[in-house]
């Protein structure tokens, strides 16, 4: 028993990070179609293929509070700190998704106003992925922390590492994205789909290319993580996995196969979390605090542990569910009440 | 002072009552409105009135809007303690972070994972599973109220916790902490506020059909039900709010003076109906008092004994005038409904109901009351805990996180601007909505979206329904 109270840290770490990476491949394709938006050709394209994201997007965008309530719940240090420290991007990005968000609502609600809400849609979509490209990247600089407090400056996040992995999650999610529309749409919109996934994916790989040559010399310790035995082998073996899930994303784009691209798709951003992980575990708050720091008492973690245990089983069931409803190609007409 | 000298701990105050208060009327609308809507479509699976489902329809599209604006309002407010006050959710995050998970777990995803078929799947599932996913919107939104209220009610009468070495609140029992004293009243008196609150828009929305001259078969309908459930709700509510006043004045005191506006204890003091708190004299200007009526209401006895602000050091009193001038308008409103309900009741005793006459105005003026309500009651709880966060343990001025002056006034500036914009265009739209009516009369302005139009798309949708369940 104490064992396992003595791996709850590292439980609940993985609980998180599952969550964000839910959130990341989940909203990621709707917020990949709101970049696309001006892209897609016709009025019709844009609102088909805003209605083939009206009935989940909700729910895609839940896994955001999910993470950030688990943080608070389970490691309010390192909550405390990154928002504090990311204040700028974290409310630019939370005033984006408010953007984004009401123009579901709002663009059938007028004609007027209607291409208002159009760049609302993409304007907030390209925003939001924005800042969390920069989130990510200037939390892997490391926040600067004093006895539990963030002493660093407000535009410690700015870097031209952030705008690469600004950059890198705009050109994932408009990946996920594409593979989204060739799954759920048919003719033009889906043959301009197609085209747009094959691009986003060698803009995507590329990114991550530059991201992970970067990535070791932010700091000495990724620099020894990558580099030195036994975590060279990821060095080898994490670029030729993500060479063969793009190969599969590109072949399977390029024929009606959309959800063998979208699972491709998520297969590399699950690879590039994983490099994520390795490069910053046991820290939370990178280099200064580590999850054991951060972590509230067993009281706490394990009280919760118990609710995620019964809760995210039924979560993860009828938000598969609300999937199948919707499952396949949407039509124009279709998700208006 | 000029506004360059505000000290970064009151922008971030300001922030975050600004941000708490513009999200609260949305969840309030939406645990009324999800109600209403299971309500309407039991009522249509039961009778199988055509009725019921113009109604529900109607209140739909309304729902749906009101639901949207929530959600991104309440993304912000799961980041708000970390971005304003990150000091506080180190400390206090071991107690209330837990609470919050849970929160999300069995609430926040619920109501999103079903709204999608409730708003698009009436003709993708069979009724009975619609149904289920009406029900579990709403069930989902009673639940996130009452975990929510938790938190809350922990946070003014904390209890079942020890204090560890790093200054970190750390749970002894759950139990005392989820049911913790304040809690039972609060969580009452905010899901009566919401039932009410959408029981005044409903009755609004059609007394201005009424006046208008349209009211058909489910204008009628819909406002009955609602001056029925303003009529039950309102009196029930004002005893609750009595309730909610004597926990208060065995948990929060100072707040009870600075409401009540009283600066001295005192037994058998008046209830002041109105008067002007002046803090620097310490003492109520201009006071328009009811002899004994504080103590009999706060005591239940002529001579109960009433605390008065003055008693209590001056860092720890809340400030009055704010408080005193909130909770008034919140209790007078709370007498007004009650009127509009009792006055409706007459009508509808008389037959009179459906006669557009000087009630209909009064309730389309009243169609707001309630939110209004809600936010003077949220500012006299709120500002009536002050100067603590976690009451009688930890202050604001400890909870505040490092912020550069710029930054809090840019996030300020940031979310009036973009709250103002997003949703003042999000009531026009709920307005233009309303104005339209369950019929529908007007289309669409972009009608190719909705071939069929309202009513063809019910009748295309109940057709599906009803073969669909054969099926099942």
């Amino acid at each position: 028993m104490t064992g396992f109270v003595h791996y709850l840290p590292d439980i609940w770490a993985a609980i998180i990070a599952f969550a964000i990476l839910t959130y990341v491949v989940l909203d990621g394709f709707d917020l990949g179609i709101g970049i696309l938006f001006p892209f897609l050709g016709s009025e019709e394209n844009r609102t088909r293929a805003m209605n083939s994201v009206a009935p989940v997007w909700d729910g895609n965008e839940t896994w955001l509070v999910m993470g950030g309530g688990g943080l608070l719940a389970v490691f309010p240090l390192a909550y405390g700190i990154i928002l504090n420290a990311l204040y700028i991007p974290i409310v630019i990005m939370l005033l984006a998704l408010a953007f984004r968000g009401v123009a579901f609502e709002f663009r059938g609600k007028t004609r007027r106003w209607q291409r208002l809400w159009d760049r609302a849609f993409f304007g907030g979509s390209l925003v939001a992925t924005l800042a969390q490209g920069a989130i990510l990247g200037g939390l892997l600089r490391g926040p600067e922390v004093t006895d539990r407090t963030f002493t660093g400056g407000p535009f410690d996040w700015v870097s031209f590492f952030s705008l690469g992995t600004a950059l890198a999650l705009v050109a994932g999610y408009v990946m996920l994205g594409a593979a989204w529309l060739v799954i759920k749409t048919s003719h033009g919109l889906y043959d301009l789909a197609r085209r747009i996934g094959e691009r986003a994916l060698i803009a995507t790989l590329g990114f991550i290319g530059l991201a992970s040559l970067a990535t070791p010399f932010l700091h000495p310790e990724y620099y020894h993580r990558w580099f030195q035995w036994p975590g060279v082998i990821w060095s080898a073996v994490v670029p030729l996995l993500l060479l063969v899930a793009g190969f599969g994303y590109w072949t399977a784009i390029r024929s009606d196969r959309g959800v063998v691209a979208y699972l491709s798709g998520i297969a590399i951003f699950v690879l590039c979390f994983a490099g994520l992980g390795l490069s910053i575990f046991p820290y939370i708050v990178p280099a200064s605090i580590t999850i054991r720091e951060a972590s509230t008492p067993a009281m706490s973690q394990g009280f919760i542990l118990v609710g995620a245990a019964i809760f995210l089983p039924i979560i993860l069931a009828y938000t598969a569910y609300a999937y199948w409803v919707f499952r396949g190609k949407t039509s124009e007409h279709e998700h208006h009440y | 002072m000029s506004i360059f000298d505000i000290p970064t701990l009151d922008l971030a105050r300001a922030q975050f009552a600004f941000v708490v208060a513009a999200h609260i009327v949305f969840p309030a609308f939406s645990i009324g409105t999800a109600s209403y809507l299971m309500v309407l479509e039991a009522l249509r699976m039961i009778t199988g009135k055509q009725v019921y489902q113009r109604i529900f329809e109607f209140w739909k599209h309304i729902f749906a809007v009101v639901f949207g604006m929530g959600v991104v309002s309440g993304v912000v407010m799961s980041y708000e303690f970390g971005l304003n006050f990150a000091h506080f959710s180190d400390k206090a995050g071991p107690v209330i972070g837990p609470l919050m998970g849970y929160e999300v777990m069995t609430a926040f995803f619920l109501e999103a994972g079903f709204l999608g078929i409730m708003l698009f799947g009436r003709n993708r599932v069979n009724k009975w599973i619609y149904m289920f996913a009406v029900t579990m919107v709403a069930v989902g939104t009673l639940i996130s109220a009452f975990w929510i209220l938790s938190v809350n009610s922990w946070m003014q009468t904390p209890q079942g916790f020890k204090i560890n070495d790093v200054g970190q609140f750390i749970p002894t029992s759950w139990l005392e902490v989820i049911f913790n004293p304040s809690l039972p009243y609060r969580f009452v008196h905010m899901v009566l506020a919401a039932y009410l609150t959408t029981a005044l828009v409903v009755a609004g929305v059609g007394a201005w059909h009424h006046i208008r001259g349209n009211a058909d078969d489910a204008v009628r309908t819909m406002f009955r039900m609602a001056i029925g459930m303003i009529l039950v709700t309102a009196p029930i509510q004002i005893f609750a709010g009595d309730q909610h006043g004597l926990n208060t004045l065995e948990h929060q005191p100072a707040k009870i003076a600075a409401m009540e506006g009283h600066w001295e204890t005192s037994k058998g003091a008046g209830l002041i109906l109105f008067g002007i708190p002046n803090p620097s004299k310490e003492r109520t200007d201009y006071k328009i008092e009811v002899p004994y009526a504080s103590s009999l209401i706060l005591t239940h006895s002529l001579d109960g004994e009433v605390p008065g602000l003055g008693d209590f050091p001056p860092n720890e009193r809340p400030p009055m005038t704010i408080v005193f001038f909130t909770f008034r308008i919140m209790v007078g409103l709370g007498f007004a409904f009650a009127a509009i309900g009792l006055w409706g009741g007459w009508l509808m005793w008389r037959k009179r109901l459906h006669e557009p006459g000087l009630f209909h105005k009064v309730a389309l003026v009243f169609a707001p009351g309630g939110f209004l309500a809600i936010i003077m009651g949220w500012f006299t709880t709120e500002f009536g805990r002050q100067p603590y966060t976690i009451y009688g343990h930890f202050t604001t001025a400890e909870s505040v996180s490092s912020l550069t002056a710029g930054q809090a006034w840019a996030a300020l500036i940031g979310f009036v601007v973009v709250y103002a914009f997003l949703f003042g265009s999000g009531t026009f739209y709920l307005l233009r909505l309303m104005r339209r009516g369950p019929e529908g009369a007007e289309p669409v302005e972009n009608t190719p979206q909705r071939a069929g139009g309202v009513a063809g798309a019910m009748l295309a949708n109940d057709v599906t329904t009803e073969k669909e369940g054969a099926h099942a």
